[in-house]
Formats: structure tokens, C-alpha cells, sequence
């Protein structure tokens, strides 16, 4: 777990009725935490299945988006399964490796470890929110120059990862490039490829 | 015959240059859509109940809680009454739900007796495995006892690397539809032309019912080749569900438990050699484990297989573990670190450079010459010279070291079918039943067809990862770019003829007289007299010329498209901090044999990764398996540790990119560079703290002990 990531998140305590009612209450409206607590208030009564979703609406790429979910549903989950934001993947979804890496108020969170309802109005940024194929971001343009990917799996993370570092650190050394991403694994072995990519993203947006 | 054999070197504008992957796009931006993306319309998820003990039998199972919840679909029993478990996340049952999340209640709602049974998880101790050890034969060859006795120096060592797992980024499984008399597969596989038959079989029904459909795939290495139960009980589940389709993948936990490992390879190992270094007598008790079927037998001594004297001793251990499958380039990370690692401490003990060492016995290796040159060029690159010294002379709290490890690897192409088309508008369409894993095939495939037409590499559109397309083999084996290639080759070949044949009375040239080259068709060697490429193939109106190729492996060597045989040179450099016992890497250098490269770039990538792949094997990557519970402890990506970009040093790729390698044709390269890393680094770390760490992965605990115990014995 990188210690570089989001400190807001990490001393959030883990899911709790108490967490998400509160949660919920606070973005989500007044049917939102009625519907909550009926949830809740089924799961402490030992009834653990049943459609216990909630109707939650989340800011995603600047635009409030509608959705149900159950309260315990991920960040990452909901923005997978049920809006098909398909770029941020899960692979570890226990905030180790990165490959779901997106943003929340400007942060980079992994968002295996955020609860749907936790987000709540807030802003969030995913890989879909830079350009596609036709029209690419300097960082994912240097990934591709630099062959800076093999199966891909863990480079939608990495991209966003390295997109937010840069924001921060616009002309950074190999050194603080290594130790800025040293929260996201690639398992067939890209980095050489990375390191190079992100030092001329680095470039090509200052120079942009 | 139509002349398939590649162009020269030197003549040739697109195949042999660096292009960027044509997938990268889609990658990078995080559009490119993997099986486990999909989201069909009406989608169910399926989960399993794995089993929670390592060695069981189920007494009872009771699955009506489950079936009764709301919103659950369907629930299958895998492992009913009787059935035996042989390892701690075998699939017991399986249900379907609307959403994820219910059928994960579903799973806890479902109730097994089980009958727990004795197990044994651990292998690295041989003489507690008891009835678990099966030992293979004992092989002779020459007198080893006679040329031990005469030998200048003799060494004795014990070595050992453990179970590591694939950890593909991308879990085991796949979205499943079974409607009517259709299945339609979208999978993560490295067998696209295969996979549909196995779950044919699997579900009894006739190979051409199935359908598969996978653009992208998020990692393999070896792990995904037969279609598993996340097939069979998925379309199963599907078939029960209305049709409807379901999305099965293994979470983290059981991917890393049962996704698939590499079997561990231990050895005592003794070798003998004269006062020059030349090895005379080998032995070795050499005994590994992949799982309940044992494991796999490393091929030692390694490359040097032409020792005269030598006496092998095998034994295969069961375990309640999740079984093995092939892990890039099987068996061959395990042999040559048991090897090299020996003949490292062989020269220790003679005080002699190992560089040295290995110089001279190559000599009994298949490719004598080729290591020779390949040893030349890594010392250059690693300045092994200058950076070498006799172990202990390295005397602070952080000292350095470099070692070296050997690859050799086959590589010839698999069976490939490939159709090319040309379309009247000029375009160039190719349809295999291939697969991209990562290794740049789709962009390989455009490069061959360009090259063969003459055109650029926007001209062609390559159309893989569907068994509708002429069937191609499983991307394993370093196999791949040398079957597709040369399929490609042909089938573009014969379609290129056929154009041949339309324009050359237009052009009053005949047909075996005509090339295409630099957007033209025209006489060989007379730009004057041609046709632009679109010109000619508007002649042919509303038709298009479609025609096949195929790469038949046993044919393949002859014809000169495509060969085996790898050589590799890897070389480490590493720091120790012998206060932490913390080894860090400074550098690596991969000295990479190869025959014809289609693209250098994709290619270089793979042995970059082939390192880094190394570097976590040899410095922190390994299963460990808990005695007790027979589970596995790091099933997780916080334990089970992979490097990080910061891990890795500096690494130097030198391709043997040569135009003597270049007449031999295409020769894989995924495995062969995936094989000298792991002897490279421990051997590097033998040589800076001058005591050798008998096993892998370099821990600082294993690095501790490994120093303290040579204060001990000094």
C-alpha cells in the first residue's frame, strides 16, 4: 500500500452501519437514507439478502449520473458494473496494486477501497474523463511511444496514477517518477517503458 | 510453388522495424475492452464456494437457503457427497445472482459437512512428505563415483526456489452464454481456437456451438489455456438462468490459490571439475512440487547436457495445493538457477572467475559458439571485468556482487490457418483465430501483411480473437509469432498471386513477373511499367480475393519461415545491506539470441518484462503455504509481493538482431528470456555477501540466516 495515496481515505474507519447511514444521509437525500436505514435496519435483523439498493447520484467525469447500490457496493464496483466506466480495473480490491487508481476531489483514491456511497457529492475523474484512442492524453500517448504496456490490464491505473502525479510534480526526476508510482504494480514488467513515458509526458505538457 | 520465404533483411520496409502496438491507443486510454469489462445485457454473476480445508471430503451439502434468496438464479453443486478435495479453494459449489453481491450471500448461505482429511502443503523439507514423495528413476551415465574421485575440486550445495503463481492482473474466468443450442464464450485466453472445443466436450455438446469472442486478455503466462469450470458451471449456470449471460471471476484470494503456479524445484547438487574448470561429474537429488499431481522435473544439469559423468535422482511431491500449469518457459527458471548456481559456487571453490567457468564448459552445450559470443557481450554491457571479484572481498555493511544465468528455449511456430483478403477499395483485411496476450501479435500480423503487399501498415486490418477465423494454435511455448507469422505470410502470398493473375494482362506482363512494392504493383524492377496498389485493385470491381495459409509445424523448418532455438545470457548486479539483509537491484543485462525480429520493439518489451519478471521471483515472490490450515497466507497483493517500479535497477536488452540470425527465420522469443534472471540475481548475491543463499527469494531473513550461518561455520 503506497503511503502516498489519499491519507483521507485510509483513516476513514472500514464499513460500519454507523459509516454508511452517515454516508448516505449526507449526499444521498432524505429517500436515499430512508432507504438506508430500512437496509440497514434489515441487516441487523439478520436478513442479509434481498434488492437492498439505494438510489444514490454521483458526479462522474462532470456529470451527476443516477444509480442504485447497495450500500456495501465499492467505488470501483459501481462504476464497473453498473454504469460501464469499464476503464479502472479490479485486480487486487484491497487498495495494493493501483489497476483501479481514479480520482475523488482532485485525489487519487483507489477505488476498491471507497464506498459508492461514500462519494457521494464529490467529484470523480475517471480514465474515461481523459481522451480516447482518437484523441489521447500526453500521458497515454507516451505510454503507447514508449511501449509502456503488454497485456494492459494494470495501465488505465497506472495512466491516472502517473496523470495526477504530474499534476503535482510537473517536472519531476526519475527517482520522485519511481517513488510517485511505487503504488501500482504491472505484473508482465512495463516499467522501463513507464519511466520513460512519464518523463516525456512530463515534458510534453509543460511544453504544451 | 509460390515463393513464401521472407524478403532480405535489407530489403524489407515494415517487417524488422519498430512500430508502436496498434492496441496501445485502445490500452492506454483505458477503451479497450477485456472479457471481464463485459456487461451484456441481462448479465448475472456467478461466484463459487471454494473449499475452505486442503485435503476433505464433502459428507452432506445443503443448498436450499441459497436457492431460496431472492434474486438468486441458480445454484450447482460441483462437489456433492463423496467427493474428495485436494486443496484449500477447490470449487465445491457455484450460484448465479442479479447482483454480485447477493450471490456472495448465496454462498455463505450454502452448508457442507465436510470430512477433513490429513494434508501436506510444504515440500521444501523432503524427508517429512512421507508416502507424499515419488521418486522418478535414477539415471547413469559415464562413472560418476570414479570421476568425482579424480576431480581437482568437488562442491556440494543445496538450492532451492518455491511455488510462485502467475498473478495475471486480469483474474481466471469469463462471461458465459448458453441460449438454445449456442454458447457464446467471451473469455480471458491464450487459446482462442481452442478453448471453444474444450468446453464443447466439457458440456457435451458439438464444437461448433460454441462461439468465442475475446479482444484483449489481462495477462496469462502460461495460465490460460483450457477452458475451466469457470466455463462449464458458468454456461451451466447460464442454461438454468433462462439464458441469460453470467460473468464468473475469480477474486484475488482464489486467483493467486488456484489461478495456477509454477512448481518449485529443490536439488542437492554435486559437481566435479579439474583443475582448469572443467566440469567432469555432476549428481543431483533434485525433488519439486506443482500440486496434488507433483511437479515438473527441472531438466538439470541445464545447457550443459553433455557432461560425461553424471547420476540424476528425481521425486515428485503431491501436495493439497492448487495445481500447476505452465509458467513461461516451464521447468526452465528452475533448472538453470539450480545449475548455474552451482557451477557459481564450482568456481567459488577453484577461485575462478564463474564468467570463466561458464566460458569453458559451453563447450557442452548444444551452441557452444553462441554463448561464447553472448557471454562477450554481456560482460562488455555489465563490465563484469571490472565489477567482478572473488567472493569475500566485498568486507562493508553494503556490498555488491554480479552472477549470470543461461536460457536456451525452442521457439518454432505453432499450426496457424490464416485467411487474407483483398478488397476492391484497396484495403487489406486478415482473419486468424489468434490471440494478442500482450506480446504485440495483432501489430506483428499487420507488419508480415504490409511487408507482403507492399503497403503501409494502415492498409491492413487484422481481425483475431474469434474461432470463427481459420483456426491458430495457443499462444504458449514461444509458438505464436513464428505460427502466425508465417500463416500470414502465405495466405498473403497466395492472395497476392491471385492480384498477379487479374492485372498482368492489362499490364502485358506476366504474372510471375510482377511485385509489389511501395504502394505499387508492377514489373520487378521496373517502376515504369505498374499499376498504383489502388488502380490494380479496382480491377477487381465488386469482388474480393480471399485466400488461405497455412503454417504446418512439421513443414515449417524446411520452408525456412519460421525455426527454434534461443540462446540466452542474463547478468545481475545487486547491493546488499548485510545490517538488513535487504538486496536491492543496480542493474541487469540480457543478452537475448533470436532469429528474424518483426517488430524489435514489442520484442525488447518482452524481454524488459521477462527481467523484471525475474528480479520479483528472485527477490520477493513466493507462495507460502500455511502448515496448519493448509491455506495459502499471501493470497493477496500486499504479501504475495511483486516489484514495483522503484525495484528494478537499470536494465540493458541487447537483441542478437543479426542477418545471420535473420536467415533462420522467426524464432519466439516469450520464454527463452524469461530464464536466466532468477540464476543471474541469486548468483550476484553469492558473490557479494561471498556466502551462498541457498534459497529463493533473497529475503533479508533468508540473507540473515545465510551470513550467519557462514560466521558459524567459520
Amino acid at each position: 500500500m503506497s503511503s502516498i495515496k489519499d491519507k483521507e481515505k485510509q483513516t476513514k474507519p472500514a464499513v460500519s452501519r454507523r459509516g454508511f447511514l452517515g454516508g448516505a444521509s449526507v449526499g444521498g437525500g432524505l429517500l436515499a437514507t430512508s432507504l438506508a436505514v430500512q437496509e440497514a435496519d434489515a441487516q441487523a435483523a439478520g436478513k442479509l439478502s434481498g434488492l437492498g439498493e439505494v438510489a444514490i447520484t454521483l458526479n462522474i467525469n462532470g456529470k451527476p449520473t443516477n444509480l442504485a447500490v447497495e450500500p456495501r457496493v465499492t467505488l470501483l464496483d459501481a462504476l464497473r458494473h453498473k454504469l460501464d466506466l469499464t476503464g479502472a480495473k479490479r485486480v487486487c480490491d484491497r487498495g495494493t496494486c493501483g489497476a483501479c487508481t481514479i480520482m475523488v476531489n482532485g485525489k487519487t483514491v483507489y477505488g476498491c477501497s471507497v464506498l459508492a456511497i461514500d462519494a457521494v457529492g464529490k467529484q470523480i475523474a475517471t480514465i474515461e474523463s481523459l481522451g480516447g484512442p482518437g484523441k489521447l492524453h500526453p500521458v497515454s500517448a507516451a505510454f503507447v511511444k514508449h511501449d509502456a504496456q503488454q497485456c494492459g490490464y494494470c495501465t488505465p491505473g497506472f495512466v491516472m496514477a502517473a496523470k495526477a502525479f504530474l499534476d503535482k510534480n510537473p517536472n519531476p526526476t526519475r527517482e520522485q517518477v519511481q517513488k510517485g508510482l511505487s503504488g501500482n504494480i504491472c505484473r508482465c514488467g512495463t516499467y522501463v517503458g513507464m519511466r520513460e513515458a512519464v518523463l516525456e509526458a512530463s515534458r510534453s505538457m509543460r511544453n504544451a | 510453388m509460390p515463393e513464401y520465404s521472407w524478403p532480405p533483411m535489407n530489403k524489407r520496409a515494415v517487417m524488422g522495424k519498430s512500430f508502436d502496438r496498434l492496441d496501445g491507443p485502445q490500452k492506454a486510454s483505458g477503451r479497450a475492452k477485456y472479457s471481464s469489462d463485459l456487461n451484456k445485457p441481462g448479465q448475472l454473476f456467478g461466484v463459487f464456494l471454494h473449499s475452505p480445508h486442503a485435503h476433505a471430503k464433502v459428507k452432506s451439502i445443503d443448498i436450499s437457503a441459497a436457492k431460496a434468496m431472492e434474486g438468486v438464479t441458480a445454484v450447482r453443486i460441483i462437489a456433492g457427497p463423496g467427493a474428495e478435495l485436494q486443496w484449500a479453494g477447490a470449487e465445491v459449489a457455484i450460484v448465479s445472482a442479479v447482483r454480485e453481491e447477493i450471490a456472495k450471500d448465496a454462498i455463505r448461505a450454502i452448508k457442507v459437512d465436510y470430512e477433513i482429511l490429513p494434508h501436506v502443503v510444504q515440500e521444501q523439507d523432503l524427508s517429512k512428505v512421507g508416502s507424499r514423495a515419488k521418486a522418478a528413476g535414477e539415471q547413469v551415465t559415464g562413472d560418476p563415483d570414479k570421476a568425482f574421485k579424480e576431480a581437482a575440486a568437488v562442491i556440494d550445495g543445496q538450492y532451492g526456489c518455491p511455488v510462485i503463481t502467475h498473478c495475471c492482473l486480469e483474474p481466471h474466468g469469463n462471461v458465459v452464454q448458453w441460449t438454445g443450442g449456442t454458447v457464446n464464450l467471451w473469455p480471458s485466453t491464450q487459446a482462442v481456437s481452442s478453448i471453444g472445443g474444450d468446453l464443447a466436450k466439457q458440456l457435451e455438446i458439438p464444437a461448433t456451438d460454441v462461439k468465442v469472442q475475446m479482444d484483449h486478455v489481462g495477462g496469462g503466462f502460461g495460465s490460460k489455456f483450457p477452458s475451466d469450470r469457470w466455463g462449464s458451471e458458468g454456461a451451466k449456470l447460464s442454461k438454468e438462468s433462462g439464458g441469460r449471460p453470467v460473468k464468473v471471476y475469480l477474486d484475488r484470494s482464489n486467483e493467486l490459490t488456484i489461478g495456477g503456479v509454477r512448481p518449485s524445484a529443490f536439488a542437492k547438487i554435486k559437481v566435479g571439475a579439474n583443475a582448469d574448470g572443467k566440469i567432469i561429474a555432476w549428481q543431483s537429488e533434485s525433488w519439486a512440487s506443482g500440486g496434488v499431481g507433483g511437479g515438473g522435473m527441472p531438466p538439470i544439469p541445464y545447457v550443459m547436457t553433455k557432461i560425461e559423468n553424471f547420476r540424476l535422482n528425481h521425486t515428485a511431491v503431491s501436495l493439497n495445493a492448487g495445481p500447476a500449469r505452465a509458467w513461461r518457459a516451464p521447468n526452465h527458471p528452475q533448472a538453470s538457477f539450480l545449475t548455474c548456481s552451482a557451477l557459481e559456487d564450482l568456481a567459488a571453490k577453484l577461485n575462478m572467475d564463474p564468467w570463466d567457468l561458464f566460458h569453458k564448459n559451453v563447450e557442452m552445450s548444444a551452441r557452444p559458439e553462441v554463448y561464447r559470443k553472448q557471454l562477450v557481450k554481456a560482460a562488455e554491457l555489465m563490465d563484469w571485468k571490472k565489477k567482478w571479484h572473488p567472493r569475500g572481498a566485498e568486507t562493508g555493511n553494503i556490498r555488491r556482487g554480479v552472477g549470470l544465468g543461461m536460457a536456451t528455449w525452442g521457439g518454432a511456430g505453432h499450426a496457424s490457418k490464416c485467411k487474407v483478403s483483398i478488397n476492391a477499395d484497396g484495403t487489406i483485411e486478415v482473419e486468424i483465430g489468434s490471440q494478442d496476450i500482450g506480446t504485440g501479435t495483432r501489430t506483428c500480423i499487420t507488419q508480415v501483411a504490409a511487408e507482403t503487399f507492399g503497403l503501409p501498415m494502415s492498409a491492413v486490418r487484422v481481425k483475431l480473437g474469434d474461432n470463427a477465423f481459420p483456426a491458430s494454435g495457443p499462444s504458449g511455448g514461444s509458438t505464436t509469432i513464428g505460427g502466425v507469422s508465417s500463416s500470414t505470410r502465405k495466405a498473403a502470398v497466395n492472395a497476392l498471386e491471385k492480384l498477379f493473375e487479374r492485372v498482368s494482362p492489362g499490364l502485358g506482363v506476366p504474372a510471375d513477373q510482377l511485385e509489389a512494392v511501395d504502394n505499387k504493383i508492377q514489373q520487378k524492377g521496373n517502376p515504369a511499367k505498374g499499376l498504383t496498389w489502388k488502380q490494380a485493385c479496382q480491377k477487381l470491381g465488386v469482388d474480393r480475393i480471399s485466400e488461405m495459409g497455412e503454417n504446418v509445424p512439421a513443414q515449417a523448418a524446411k520452408e525456412g519461415l519460421n525455426t527454434l532455438g534461443a540462446a540466452g545470457i542474463q547478468m545481475a548486479e545487486v547491493e546488499v545491506d548485510v545490517e538488513t539483509g535487504i538486496v536491492r537491484m543496480r542493474k541487469m543485462v540480457a543478452v537475448q539470441d533470436c532469429g528474424l525480429v518483426v517488430n524489435p520493439k514489442t520484442a525488447a518489451s518482452q524481454v524488459y518484462g521477462a527481467c523484471i519478471m525475474s528480479i520479483c521471483s528472485g527477490l520477493m515472490e513466493e507462495r507460502v503455504m500455511d502448515r496448519v490450515t493448509g491455506h495459502v497466507l499471501n493470497d493477496d497483493m500486499e504479501f504475495y509481493k511483486l516489484a514495483g517500479m522503484g525495484d528494478i535497477g537499470e536494465i540493458v536488452v541487447h537483441m542478437d538482431i543479426t542477418p545471420e540470425n535473420d536467415k533462420r527465420g522467426i524464432i519466439g522469443l516469450g520464454e527463452p528470456c524469461a530464464i536466466g534472471g532468477l540464476a543471474a540475481i541469486a548468483n550476484a548475491a553469492a558473490n557479494a555477501l561471498g556466502v551462498r543463499v541457498p534459497m529463493v527469494p533473497l529475503t533479508p531473513d533468508r540473507v540473515l540466516a545465510a551470513l550467519s550461518s557462514d560466521r558459524r561455520n567459520a
